[in-house]
């Protein structure tokens, strides 16, 4: 039993940590939110460069072969850096799915141009009356011909606006919240029949609405068999929700931190304000929060995600628990902050509202803890071997 | 990241788990049952009939002490098993007092004769220990104690008051932290560390009732009590360090994540058989929800825990993040035994085992469940209370 990095783990955590140093300072990283585009394409050369555009996909198609420990790896120190770069859209979400339904050709030509990164991708699945559902779909596609023909709308669809590609879930058959029916396509952003209304986030990412009027999509872009695409979409929504998780262990390792170091220096009555047993406590619950965080983290990495109720049960005690301890160390690093806190210019709110958006990313705490509960209320859960199992 | 069992850690599970079911005594068991239902005091020979069982064996009583001294030595994954069968199969667990706190004081800083004299009790469960630390003065701020040791010839005259004494109605042996030096610099500077034997004359024993009724602690009198110097561990003035030293071998392992486990898989079945709104209790959602989110807390403290084990066996020492498993895992202990209280209702009233009443009422399952939650409330408040363990990490960890 061991929780440390393998040498190779160690050189990417090393590589992406010296990115974000060298690349992603404070003044930097506020012109690349405030620039028309909202991220950096020099950055995204980079990250090709550097290999991490590759780093989940399988070797047969250029990719490292890395596993959940190496996405967590990025993330985390992704999160640090509150990089903005649709890495989370791109590789792990559009990219996990591509990998896991598409076709030997479909993958032959799209991720080799992913990992280099020529193109990005994005996942439009949310719509306005599903919320977190992921079997909520609305959106239609008809076959005519050799054509399917799509309309709806979809909602909130992250780094939508620098993409090349939407993959788009569909229902071709069966009712709206039916897990069977429905149909993932991957389409041009440049279609026609496609409008994409951009937008900035609270946390100074972009997304878009997206507009399906009459889309025309040949059946060749079908990713994966008609009808069937719901559990690699739960799938490839908890893996990427672990990534998320992972990116707010980093947030908030940095809001703990920075806080910390905060009350240290801010004097009031004479003295520093670290020294008042009140702001202390807080501060140590900080703490406590952020490595119950983390552990459950690494619970969720180590977990065995090829068995589905596994991974389900897994994700959902991480997102839960971590969604938790967002709410605490976020809060309470504004509030140790004072009048610090809520201003946009020092970085501290940055970082807690970005851990508050990840908060509802992919499900929020009540959604997951249902799901949680939904899984494990049937009697009593074998917890005997839950430690058995290895992932590097 | 490798958080897989080995295939000799596996054949070592299989081996505890064998070694309990052949071992562990039925009569033991149904003993410890029925007096705990009906709230009603262990024997001597209860807390330690299993004791003595795995003091026979390959030193699994002393699971963390080296082989040179008699005990199992396990590596952290092996402490790790070795606590989760023994939980898993709700075995009574070893008293600490000799095992995990004097034991280890006396083979670090004790002289050979002390050695010779004490470990072999200890580890075979013949001598039982108890502990004399805190007094009615001193709780949180220990180093205030006054209980006094005057050098006289050969034998230091032990005079004062100790409390919260656990278990020692039993006891035969006490170690104490005493004041050597009353006008040292700082009150840390004039503490000895003195093994007193029970049965000497002007020791006295008073037990104390807690709020469930059950005897647990005493008030412990030391009046002109006479010690021979031998009973000094390492030098005089010098108790405050091995004193640390033991607390922070208390903390570890004050987790109790294995056994708050088995506590949550009984509330799940005690809640399958509570009928609330016509429907089993473990349906109904804010029941549910509670569970949910001890399990979710105590998920991440195993990972927790399993990080420090992890971290311990590279070398690198448990330290004050042991604090952490303290605050954690009592908060979790006191709200498992809160949700045990809470799923079987009315039930929770049933006082039994008084002299009042002899008799079983209700479910077999829901007796002495509120006791237990009462005495529960220890947990947040002995070892250091949980904000005396938010001092220490402020400090030692954030130092602030």
């Amino acid at each position: 039993m061991n929780f440390d990095y393998t040498e190779e783990q160690t050189l990417l955590d090393n590589m992406v940590t010296s990115f974000v140093r060298d690349n992603y300072d404070w003044d930097t990283r506020c012109n690349i939110v405030k620039s028309e585009e909202g991220w950096k394409e020099e950055n995204w050369k980079q990250f090709a460069e550097l290999g991490l555009l590759g780093v989940p996909f399988d070797e047969a198609y250029g990719g490292l072969g890395g596993k959940s420990t190496d996405l967590m790896i990025v993330m985390e120190q992704f999160g640090k850096g509150l990089v903005v770069e649709p890495y989370l859209p791109t590789v792990i979400l559009a990219g996990g799915l591509i990998s896991k339904l598409g076709s030997e050709e479909q993958k032959n030509l799209i991720i080799p141009e992913i990992i280099s990164g020529k193109i990005r991708c994005a996942f439009a699945y949310a719509e306005p009356q599903s919320r977190f559902d992921l079997n909520d779909v609305k959106t239609s596609a008809v076959l005519n011909g050799d054509d399917y023909v799509l309309n709806g709308f979809k909602s909130v669809v992250f780094g939508a606006g620098m993409a090349s590609h939407l993959i788009i879930s569909a229902r071709t058959e069966g009712e709206q919240r039916s897990e069977s029916g429905i149909t993932l396509f991957i389409v041009d952003t440049k279609s026609e029949g496609l409008t994409l209304q951009n937008y900035p986030t609270i946390d100074e990412y972009r997304a878009s609405e997206v507009i399906i009027e009459n889309l025309k999509v040949s059946k060749d872009n079908v990713l994966g068999k008609v009808n069937m695409a719901y559990d690699a979409i739960e799938e490839i929504v908890d893996i990427s929700t672990i990534a998320a998780c992972s990116e707010a262990v980093g947030i908030l390792q940095v809001l703990k931190d920075s806080t910390t170091e905060y009350c240290k220096n801010r004097k009031q009555f004479g003295q520093s304000i670290a020294k008042n047993q009140v702001i202390q406590h807080r501060l140590v619950d900080m703490m406590i929060e952020y490595e119950q965080a983390k552990s459950i983290l690494y619970m969720a990495v180590t977990a065995d995600l090829t068995n589905s109720d596994e991974r389900r049960k897994a994700v959902s005690a991480a997102k839960a628990r971590i969604g938790k301890a967002i709410k605490f160390v976020g809060e309470s690093a504004i509030q140790l902050h004072g009048g610090m806190g809520v201003v946009d210019e020092y970085m501290v709110s940055h970082y807690f509202k970005r851990a508050t958006m990840i908060g509802v990313l992919f499900g929020n705490t009540d959604y997951h803890m249902k799901r949680y509960m939904t899984l494990t209320q049937s009697g009593i859960s074998s917890s005997d071997e839950a430690i058995s199992v290895s992932v590097t | 990241m490798d958080t897989a069992f080995s295939n000799e850690d596996l054949k070592f599970q299989s081996e505890i788990r064998d070694f309990i079911k052949t071992n562990y005594p039925q009569e033991l068991r149904d003993s410890i049952n029925s007096k705990r239902k009906l709230g009603k005091e262990l024997s001597r020979e209860d807390l330690t009939a299993w004791h003595k069982i795995l003091g026979k064996h390959n030193g699994w009583s002393a699971p963390s002490w080296p082989k040179q001294y008699g005990g199992a030595e396990f590596t952290p994954t092996q402490k790790y098993i070795f606590e989760q069968e023994c939980a898993k199969a709700e075995c009574q667990y070893i008293m600490p007092f000799g095992i995990n706190m004097v034991g280890p004081v006396i083979y670090t800083f004790g002289n050979e004769e002390q050695k010779a004299q004490h470990l072999p009790g200890i580890l075979s469960g013949e001598v039982f220990w108890c502990q004399g630390y805190s007094e009615p003065g001193s709780g949180s701020d220990l180093a205030s104690l006054k209980t006094s040791a005057v050098k006289e010839g050969d034998h230091y005259i032990v005079n004062g008051q100790k409390t919260w004494t656990t278990m020692a109605q039993y006891a035969d042996w006490i170690f104490c932290l005493v004041r050597t030096n009353p006008d040292a610099e700082k009150p840390q500077q004039g503490i000895s560390f003195l093994l007193i034997d029970m049965k000497t004359p002007g020791v006295t024993v008073r037990p104390i009732k807690l709020m469930d009724g059950s005897h647990e602690v005493n008030e412990t009198w030391f009046d002109n009590v006479k010690v021979p110097v031998e009973n000094l561990i390492g030098q005089e003035n010098m108790g405050w360090t091995y004193a640390k030293f033991l607390l922070a071998h208390e903390r570890s392992g004050i987790a109790g994540v294995a056994r708050s486990k088995k506590a949550i898989e009984r509330i799940k079945q005690i809640a399958s058989s509570e009928m609330s709104y016509g429907e089993p209790l473990i349906q109904d959602p804010a029941f549910k929800a509670k569970i949910a989110a001890a399990e979710l807390e105590l998920s991440a403290l195993e990972y927790t825990e399993l990080r420090t084990l992890a971290k311990d066996s590279a070398g690198k020492g448990p330290g004050p993040e042991s604090s952490l498993l303290k605050i954690k895992g009592t908060d979790i202990q006191q709200a498992v035994t809160e949700l045990a209280m809470e799923a079987v209702g009315y039930y929770a009233n049933p006082h039994l085992g008084t002299t009042l009443s002899n008799e079983y009422v209700g479910p077999d399952y829901a007796t002495n469940l509120s006791g237990t939650y009462f005495n529960f409330r220890k947990a947040s408040i002995y070892g250091g209370s949980n904000e005396i363990q938010r001092n220490i990490i402020a400090k030692m960890v954030l130092g602030l």
